[in-house]
C-alpha cells in the first residue's frame, strides 16, 4: 500500500507559493489514483499555522517549525525534509520544484536510500502504478518511466497542475523534531534582483519577449544602435509587462566585453544552457532561432518572430508566424500602439 | 591561508548542435549513433571548471581536479580540447555517458573516485560541478555525490563565488530571475554552477601539452564502471514532432505588423 507525502515549505513571505499549491493538487490526484493516504509535511518558521491553507484533504499534517527553518539553507532544509519523510513513512514523496526543494531533495533521497525524479511534466496512475513523464537532453525527447524503488521522490516542474484552492480551514498539525539541528554553517544574507533594472523575468507573464544578438549588430546604415535597442526593449517591457528572455549570443557579449544591453544577464538566457520558461505566447526579435536556443521554447505555446532573414531558424517550422522585417521599425510601432 | 582543493565533476554530452534521436538499446533507451556523435564537456560543468581554475589562480596553494566519467577513448578525444583551456589533474572513469543512466549509480562512482584521490584534503574541499547536465538534465547528481562525501553545505545554480579567507559568499539562482545570497563559514562545500561570470578561456596549446602529460596516465588508470538505468523502468521515449506550419510574412509594412502583433498579444 502506497503512502503519499506532499513535502512543502512556507515562502519567506509567510505564505504558500504557487508551485507548492500546484504540487499539492498533483499529490492529491496521485494519492486518489493510488488509493493511498495523503500526508502533508510542511517546513517553515510557523509552518503549523499555514498547513490548513493548502486546501488538500490529508490524513495527517506534519510540521517542522522554527525560525531557523524560515531560512533557505540546504543543511536545515535537508534535515527538516528527512525528518518529515521518515515520520510520514511515505513511499511516494511529491514536491514542487521550488529553488529550495530542488536543491534539498536530491540529498534527502540519498539519505533515505530512495530515488528521485526531477523536472516531472506529467503523471499517470494506471492499475495502481504511478508513472511519470519527463524530458531528456534538454527538452529534446520525452520519456515515460516508473520506479519500483521506495521512497520515490517526484518533483513537479511548475505549471503542470492547476493550484489547489487556498483554504482557511484550521487543521491539527503534529510537530516533528529535527535531530541534531544546527549550528548552521551557512547564513542567508538576502536576495537581489540579478539585473540593474529590477525584475525583467516574470514567470507568470502571458508573453515571453526574446531579444537576440541582432539588436546589437550593424544595421542597414552600417552602424549599431545599442542604446536605441535598449530603449525600445525597455519601453516594450514596461508597457506589456512581458517577461524578458535572451539568446546566448546577446548575454555572452557582456563577458566578452562587447556592446551590451545593460539590463540583460545570463539569467535571461533561454535555451540549451539557459532557462525553459513556460508562457502561453512568445515573441522573438533579432534572434536567429537556432536549435540550442529553440529547445528552451519547448513550453511556449504560440510563437511569433521578427527577423530580417526569411530563412532564419524560426521560418523552418519553429514558429507559427515569422515577420520578415526590421525589429527596430516594428517594435517602435508596437510601443506606440501600446501607448 | 591554505588553498582550496577543488574537485570538479564534469561528464560529456553530445554537441548541442547535433540532432538527437532515441533508440531502444539492450540496456534501455539510448541515442541513435551515440558512439559517432561529437561530444563536448557538459556546458554547465565546463563553466564550473573555468570558475575552479580562476579561483585556484587567486588562492595560493589551491589545486584543481577534474573527475570525468565516459567511454575512455571518447574522454581522451575530449581532453585534447579541454586540456588547452585550464590547468587540472584528471581522474578518469570508464563508463557509458548517456542521459538515461541512473544518477544514483553515477553519484556512487564519482564519490568513490573522489574518496580515492590520494592527496586530497577533504577539510579544504570545494566540490564543483554543473547545476544540471545537458543529458539527463536532472540537477541531482552533485548533491548526491556531496551527501556521500558528508558535505552539508550545498548550493545549486551558482553564478558567483567570492572568497574572503576561508569564508565563501555565494549567489544562487532562485525563482523569478533573482539571486539568493548566502555566506558559508569555510570549506568543505558543494557548489553546482550555472553559467558563472567567466568567458570560455581561449585555447592554449602549451598548457594542453603540459596537462596531457598527466592526463594520459590518468586515462590508462581509468576504472571501468558498469552503468545502467538502475531502478528506473522506461516506457516510451520519443522525440515529439515539433514542426509547425510557419506563416512567413514578407513585404508587410511595419505599421501593419505592429498592429497584428498587438492584436495577437491581446487575444485570449
Ligand atoms: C554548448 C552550447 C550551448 C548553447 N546554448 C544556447 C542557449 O542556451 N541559448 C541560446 O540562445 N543559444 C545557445 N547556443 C548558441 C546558439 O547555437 C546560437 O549561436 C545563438 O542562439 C545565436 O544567437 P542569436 O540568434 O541571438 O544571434 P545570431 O545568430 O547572430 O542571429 C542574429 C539574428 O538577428 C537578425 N537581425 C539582425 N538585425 C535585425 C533587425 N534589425 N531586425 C530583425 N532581425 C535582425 C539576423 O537576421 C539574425 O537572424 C549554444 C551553443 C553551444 C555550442
Amino acid at each position: 500500500m502506497e503512502r503519499v507525502l506532499l513535502l512543502a515549505h512556507v515562502e519567506s513571505s509567510g505564505e504558500i507559493g504557487k508551485t507548492t499549491r500546484e504540487a499539492a493538487q498533483g499529490a492529491a490526484e496521485i494519492a486518489r489514483g493510488l488509493g493511498a493516504e495523503l500526508v502533508v509535511g510542511l517546513i517553515g518558521a510557523r509552518a503549523e499555522t499555514q498547513a490548513g491553507t493548502l486546501g488538500v484533504d490529508a490524513a495527517a499534517f506534519l510540521a517542522v517549525s522554527g525560525d531557523e527553518f524560515d531560512e533557505a539553507r540546504y543543511a536545515s532544509d535537508a534535515a527538516a525534509s528527512t525528518a518529515l519523510v521518515k515520520a510520514s513513512e511515505a513511499t511516494v514523496v511529491i514536491a514542487g520544484a521550488t529553488s529550495r526543494l530542488s536543491r534539498a531533495l536530491p540529498g534527502v533521497a540519498q539519505r533515505v536510500d530512495g530515488r528521485i525524479t526531477t523536472h516531472v511534466t506529467g503523471a499517470e496512475v494506471d492499475g495502481g502504478q504511478l508513472s511519470i513523464e519527463r524530458w531528456y537532453y534538454r527538452q529534446r525527447m520525452k520519456a515515460t518511466l516508473t520506479s519500483p524503488r521506495r521512497p520515490w521522490f517526484v518533483i513537479f516542474a511548475p505549471g503542470i497542475y492547476g493550484p489547489a484552492p487556498a483554504s482557511d480551514e484550521a487543521v491539527t498539525c503534529r510537530a516533528i523534531g529535527v535531530p541534531a539541528a544546527g549550528p548552521w554553517r551557512t547564513r542567508v544574507i538576502g536576495e537581489d534582483a540579478g539585473s540593474s533594472e529590477g525584475q525583467t523575468i516574470r514567470p507568470d507573464a502571458t508573453l515571453l519577449f526574446v531579444a537576440g544578438a541582432g539588436w546589437t549588430k550593424k544595421q542597414g546604415d552600417g552602424a549599431s544602435h545599442v542604446p536605441e535597442a535598449a530603449e525600445l526593449i525597455r519601453g516594450f517591457l514596461d508597457r506589456s509587462q512581458a517577461s524578458l528572455g535572451s539568446s546566448k549570443s546577446l548575454v555572452d557579449q557582456s563577458s566578452e566585453g562587447g556592446d551590451v544591453i545593460p539590463f540583460m544577464t545570463h539569467l535571461n538566457q533561454v535555451g540549451q544552457t539557459g532557462a525553459t520558461p513556460r508562457h502561453p505566447k512568445g515573441l522573438s526579435t533579432c534572434c536567429h532561432g537556432e536549435e540550442p536556443h529553440v529547445v528552451g521554447w519547448r513550453f511556449v505555446t504560440e510563437r511569433r518572430a521578427v527577423n530580417l532573414d526569411a530563412n532564419c531558424g524560426w521560418a523552418r517550422g519553429k514558429a507559427d508566424v515569422v515577420y520578415v522585417a526590421d525589429a527596430f521599425e516594428v517594435m517602435k510601432r508596437v510601443n506606440e500602439l501600446l501607448g | 591561508m591554505a588553498g582550496f582543493h577543488i574537485v570538479v565533476c564534469g561528464g560529456m554530452v553530445p554537441d548541442p548542435l547535433q540532432s538527437l534521436e532515441p533508440v531502444v538499446g539492450p540496456d534501455g533507451p539510448a541515442l541513435k549513433n551515440e558512439a559517432m556523435l561529437p561530444m563536448v564537456l557538459d556546458p554547465w560543468a565546463a563553466h564550473s571548471l573555468y570558475e575552479a581554475a580562476h579561483l585556484a589562480a587567486h588562492a595560493p596553494g589551491s589545486k584543481v581536479w577534474l573527475v570525468s566519467l565516459g567511454p575512455k577513448a571518447r574522454l581522451q578525444q575530449l581532453m585534447m580540447s579541454i586540456a588547452q583551456k585550464v590547468s587540472f589533474e584528471l581522474v578518469a572513469l570508464d563508463g557509458a555517458a548517456g542521459g538515461f543512466s541512473d544518477a544514483y549509480e553515477i553519484a556512487r562512482a564519482l564519490a568513490e573516485a573522489i574518496e580515492g584521490i590520494p592527496d586530497l584534503d577533504r577539510t579544504r574541499l570545494l566540490l564543483f560541478g554543473g547545476c544540471a547536465s545537458a543529458a539527463r538534465d536532472a540537477g541531482v547528481t552533485m548533491s548526491m555525490v556531496a551527501e556521500r562525501l558528508g558535505l552539508t553545505e550545498q548550493f545549486l545554480g551558482v553564478d558567483m563565488l567570492e572568497t574572503d579567507g576561508d569564508r565563501l559568499r555565494i549567489k544562487e539562482r532562485v525563482e523569478g530571475g533573482r539571486y539568493r545570497i548566502s555566506e558559508c563559514d569555510a570549506p568543505p562545500a558543494m557548489l553546482a554552477w550555472a553559467t558563472g561570470t567567466l568567458p570560455i578561456p581561449p585555447n592554449n596549446p602549451q598548457l594542453g601539452m603540459q596537462n596531457m602529460r598527466s592526463i594520459m596516465p590518468a586515462l590508462a588508470r581509468a576504472k571501468s564502471i558498469p552503468l545502467g538505468s538502475g531502478d528506473v523502468a522506461f516506457g516510451a521515449v520519443e522525440r515529439p514532432v515539433q514542426r509547425r506550419e510557419t506563416r512567413v510574412v514578407k513585404d508587410m509594412p511595419p505599421e501593419d505588423i505592429a498592429r497584428e502583433i498587438v492584436a495577437w498579444m491581446r487575444e485570449g
